[in-house]
């Protein structure tokens, strides 16, 4: 079993910690002047994405958590998992919702998404952070409007709702900022 | 790991001049109050027996094959001076702790340390306030406080009297959750909070001596009987940064050599290296170490601040990183 030394602690090292694979996000070396030292460090789990503060006797290891990030290719979702592949290797990987969680309602087919694997099974998924979809259902628009009138929802063919300028039509491509959920623009086909 | 700039030193050119003038300050200070320059050998024999320290050795093939351990202060070599009857001296030099390296730790560092007869720690407190308005050229009124008083104030916690697991809630109260290394032992959590905690809360705006420490962190420093016992030690904080950490010191040689012992057995417990104990140490006290005290100045430290860094290696030419 791979493991480190907090004497190895850096900024994006993946550790075990209370049985859940986390990142460091910071390390830092604390020692009184004389006596023990310390590792105080920030770490994100890369589960639930919280980020806590532990502390570390220096010189202790910690075991190292088997945490790859790679780019794959969403394939399709049979209801109750969302399948991947590796366009390299052409391996195939099956993310349960929680793991595919806020992204399920940003992916369209073929669409590349960084997935992060926990002993070879998705951990988490994350749409890109701007994604072009169509739009399947919003109210007309109202004519002479500009784009700096209101706003009104609209529903895009992965189900997700939002936000978009009164004069955005139906059967519309828009692009889409997945971390904030907003509207970005029209795509021109 | 390295880019087409990683030849160049880690400061500005300015910041290192004007390092090279502060060390020259610091000298001029000693000169004029008579105490004399020494510089003692880096590599020895002897090693540290600190079970908080990690030294570094090296195998030397003259003038026959045998371990050298580089210093990690020149404590022990100035103290054989001392006993040799050299009066007040004190050496600026390098030295060497593995293991240590952060924002403000580096396993190579300048050291300024300082050895007065006649002194005990508060009159050497005094000095080194002195030193320190000499270097940071501006007025100094530092603050004393003793460790117990420093953990009630900023800890809300008697150091003296809470049981370990008093001092573990204290530390758990605040955050501080050791994933490792927990022990029983008293000690454990009150090094947890100074680094944590009272440390980072003192000496802001003026700088803080913290002194009287609890007799099992005595390190080299006498024991005065209570109650309760404690180490004629110190230790001064700028900024919230431990700076320099002092002694009244230990001139007996029966309880130094008990307290050589009592880290080996420390040592052993922890699983760390065995390093020889340094008998020429005790021979010079039993010869007749004088009653003195001494302090350690972290010189690199006390130099980022003096800059308005916070990273050490803002004002060194070459940080471990780039050495």
């Amino acid at each position: 079993m791979a493991s480190y030394s907090t004497n190895e602690f850096k900024a994006g090292l993946k550790i075990m910690l209370d049985g859940a694979p986390c990142a460091i996000v910071e390390n830092e070396f604390v020692k009184p002047g004389k006596g023990q030292a310390f590792n105080r460090v920030k770490v994100r789990n890369l589960r639930t994405g919280r980020v806590v503060e532990r502390t570390f006797k220096s010189g202790d290891t910690v075991e190292a958590a088997d945490v790859l990030e790679l780019e794959l290719q969403y394939l399709y979702s049979d209801g109750e998992f969302w399948h991947f592949m590796d366009p390299g290797s052409f391996e195939q990987y099956a993310a349960s919702k929680e793991a595919v969680g806020e992204a399920a309602q940003w992916l369209t087919e073929q669409e590349m998404c960084q997935v992060t694997l926990w002993d070879g099974a998705p951990l988490t998924v994350s749409a890109p952070s701007f994604v072009t979809l169509r739009i399947t259902e919003t109210d007309p628009g109202v004519r002479g409007d500009t784009s700096s009138g209101g706003s009104k929802p609209a529903t895009l063919e992965t189900g997700a709702v939002v936000r978009v300028p009164l004069f955005i039509e139906e059967g519309e491509l828009i692009k889409v900022d997945t971390r904030t959920g907003e509207y970005v623009g029209r795509v021109k086909e | 790991m390295s880019d087409a700039t990683d030849w160049g030193p880690g400061a500005e050119m300015a910041t290192l001049r004007w390092r090279a003038q502060r060390i020259a300050r610091i000298r001029a200070f000693f000169a004029g109050r008579g105490v004399w320059e020494v510089e003692t050998p880096m590599l020895s024999r002897a090693g540290a027996t600190d079970p908080a320290l990690h030294g570094l050795e090296s195998e030397v093939s003259v003038p026959v094959p045998h371990r050298r351990y580089w210093h990690t202060s020149p404590e022990f070599a100035m103290k054989r001076l001392l006993a040799a009857g050299s009066g007040a001296i004190y050496q600026l030099c390098r030295v060497f702790r593995d293991g240590e390296l952060g924002r403000q730790h580096s396993p190579e560092f300048t050291l300024l340390e300082w050895y007065r007869p006649g002194f005990d720690e508060h009159d050497l407190m005094d000095e080194v306030a002195a030193l320190l308005a000499a270097v940071l050229e501006r007025p100094i009124r530092s603050q004393r406080i003793a460790y117990r008083d420093a953990f009630r104030r900023h800890a809300d916690l008697d150091p003296i009297t809470a049981d370990p697991a008093h001092c573990r809630r204290c530390c758990l109260d605040r955050g501080l959750d050791p994933v490792s290394g927990a022990t029983g032992e008293r000690d454990f959590w009150l090094d947890l909070l100074m680094g944590h905690v009272v440390g980072p809360a003192l000496g802001h705006g003026e700088p803080c001596f913290v002194y009287d420490y609890p007799a099992s962190q005595a390190a080299l420093a006498r024991v005065r009987p209570g109650p309760p016992p404690v180490a004629a030690r110190f230790e001064l904080y700028l900024n919230g940064v431990e700076l320099a950490n002092g002694f009244h010191e230990l001139t007996d040689p029966v309880e130094q050599a008990a307290r050589f012992r009592a880290d080996l057995a420390r040592r052993r417990q922890l699983g760390l290296a065995l390093p020889p104990v340094d008998q020429r140490l005790l021979e010079a006290m039993q010869a007749g170490l004088p009653e003195c005290a001494g302090v350690a100045v972290g010189v690199d430290r006390l130099l980022m601040i003096a800059a308005g860094a916070d990273r050490l290696e803002q004002v060194l030419a070459f940080p471990f990183g780039r050495a």
